[in-house]
């Protein structure tokens, strides 16, 4: 069970921080315009179609100990990522990440414009139209890729281990512990593994496939 | 209400240029901005709201100077107390009907509103025969009963002046009559000003004290309509000589203008 609860709990975390960026960055993509919008959306999608181990020396080379952020967490905070639980939700928040930002950005532009303006018009500062009109109606398709994330950072495997490696009751997560249960020739461990993170997958594409539905259509 | 536009603005689409062009001036509290699709008065009436930024220009509701190229001036759309009625009204289909009566007047932090602001959503409520219907949502309602919606949440904030884009247009042509004389009754109520924009000439013929004429981006003509030979004995402006505001070529001459009420640029 403690892969399991070690999964939920990274998992748990790469979603929260993937969902928060992931709105930030949708919502300006998708509202504002600036030079090189189409460069910085190409950016945020890149974690989704790198392998996820080249994404994994990338963090390695900027958290890692002698990293560019890695060594300035070190100095100053005396903090090092790599091979802690910590290191391996930043891992699986990148991979998670596009999932939720494309997600957030269709959620977005999907959003009338006009029930912004009304709300402008009705006397509501920038942050309060975002906040009472954009991101409620966007609500439910940013879940929907944040459940997606979520999913995602659960199986991760790639990137987490090369920047948390494989420590049993510390950074082993679910599928990392079925890799070498199999390899360990532990066949009952790895189908119990296998059968959880089956369940839990399934019932999350269920979950979130509900949620894609359309609400206020006539 | 002295409303004064004097807006310029170039709109690219597919090559092809539009060019906004517009003056006028009002002096009546019912001003209708009249012409056919495509001739600019939506971007007049989205510029007066601050929806649309115009390329230069003046616009001055009230004595107050809500947009000024010249003097940097261009107050934002939630600082110009002006009230909107949308087209299809745009009721937020995630709130109820309290909910979206009660938006202008509930503040981001506030989980109720406050006692006087709930005491105004009812007062709405009431005068506007939604009672039974508060929890209802957007969808949920008829057309009539969404216009309804539309006009109370714009005027409990009790705007300095209200803009109607296309009242009646989103309305079968039997509700249609009967949210026109709602509208009436209800200017009457709130004496609030207001600046429409139609290409239904009855609208005219109801809505309207002065009419601006527009077509290709720019006004035509105003044309005070509070007297003969727009009016009838009954004070109802007949259909027909607004018929030929629209064609240019007016059934009966236009009477002399009146300095005060009007000040025409063209």
């Amino acid at each position: 069970m403690v892969p399991l609860l070690l999964t939920l709990k990274v998992a748990g975390w790469a979603t929260l921080l993937a969902t928060l960026f992931g709105i930030a960055i949708a919502f300006a993509v998708a509202r504002l315009r600036f030079p090189g919008r189409e460069v910085v959306d190409a950016m945020m999608t890149l974690p989704m179609v790198m392998p996820p181990t080249v994404l994994g020396y990338y963090l390695l080379v900027l958290v890692g100990r002698r990293g560019v952020i890695g060594a300035w967490l070190n100095d100053t905070l005396g903090i090092s990522l790599v091979f802690t639980w910590q290191g391996a939700v930043i891992a699986a928040a990148v991979v998670a990440f596009p999932l939720v930002y494309k997600a957030a950005r269709a959620a977005f532009e999907g959003v009338e414009r006009q029930y912004e303006q009304a709300a402008r018009v009705l006397g509501k500062s920038e942050f309060e139209v975002f906040l009472r009109i954009t991101l409620p109606l966007a609500w439910r398709g940013i879940l929907a890729g944040s459940m997606l994330a979520f999913a995602r950072a659960l199986g991760e495997f790639g990137a987490t281990l090369m920047v948390a490696g494989s420590l049993p009751g510390r950074t082993q997560t679910l599928s990392i512990a079925v890799y070498e249960a199999v390899q360990a020739g532990k066949d009952d461990v790895a189908n119990f593994l296998v059968v959880v993170t089956s369940i839990v997958c399934i019932s999350i594409l269920l979950a979130s496939g509900r949620l894609l539905q359309p609400r206020y259509a006539n | 209400m002295h409303i004064e536009v004097d807006i310029h603005k170039t709109l690219r689409s597919n090559g092809r240029d539009f060019t906004l062009d517009v003056k006028f001036a009002c002096d009546d509290d019912l001003g209708v901005v009249f012409g056919p699709s495509g001739a600019g008065k939506s971007l007049t009436l989205r510029a007066i709201a601050g929806l649309e930024k115009p390329d230069y220009g003046r616009i001055v509701v009230g004595g107050k100077v809500l947009f000024d190229s010249m003097a940097g001036i261009d107050v934002r759309a939630n600082a110009r107390a002006v009230g909107y009625l949308f087209q299809d009204y745009a009721l937020f289909p995630h709130l109820n009907v309290e909910e979206n009566i009660g938006f202008g007047v509930k503040r981001w932090w506030e989980r109720k509103l406050s006692a006087n602001a709930a005491r105004r959503v009812a007062e709405l409520l009431d005068l506007f025969e939604l009672r039974g219907l508060n929890k209802a949502h957007p969808v949920q309602l008829s057309g009539g009963q969404r216009q309804r919606v539309a006009l109370a949440r714009a005027l409990i904030r009790r705007p300095d002046l209200l803009l109607l884009d296309e009242p009646f247009a989103a309305l079968d042509p039997l509700l249609r009559e009967r949210m026109r004389a709602e509208l009436v009754a209800m200017r009457g109520l709130f004496k609030v000003p207001m600046l429409a924009i139609t290409h239904d000439p009855e609208d005219v013929s109801v809505l309207a004290e002065t009419v601006i004429v527009l077509s290709h981006g720019r006004v035509e003509k105003v044309v005070d309509v509070k007297t003969a030979p727009y009016r009838d004995g009954e004070g109802r402006v007949s259909e027909e000589s607004i018929r030929g505001l629209l064609t240019g070529m007016d059934k009966a001459d236009p009477p002399p203008i009146p300095r005060k009420a009007i000040r025409a640029v063209k």
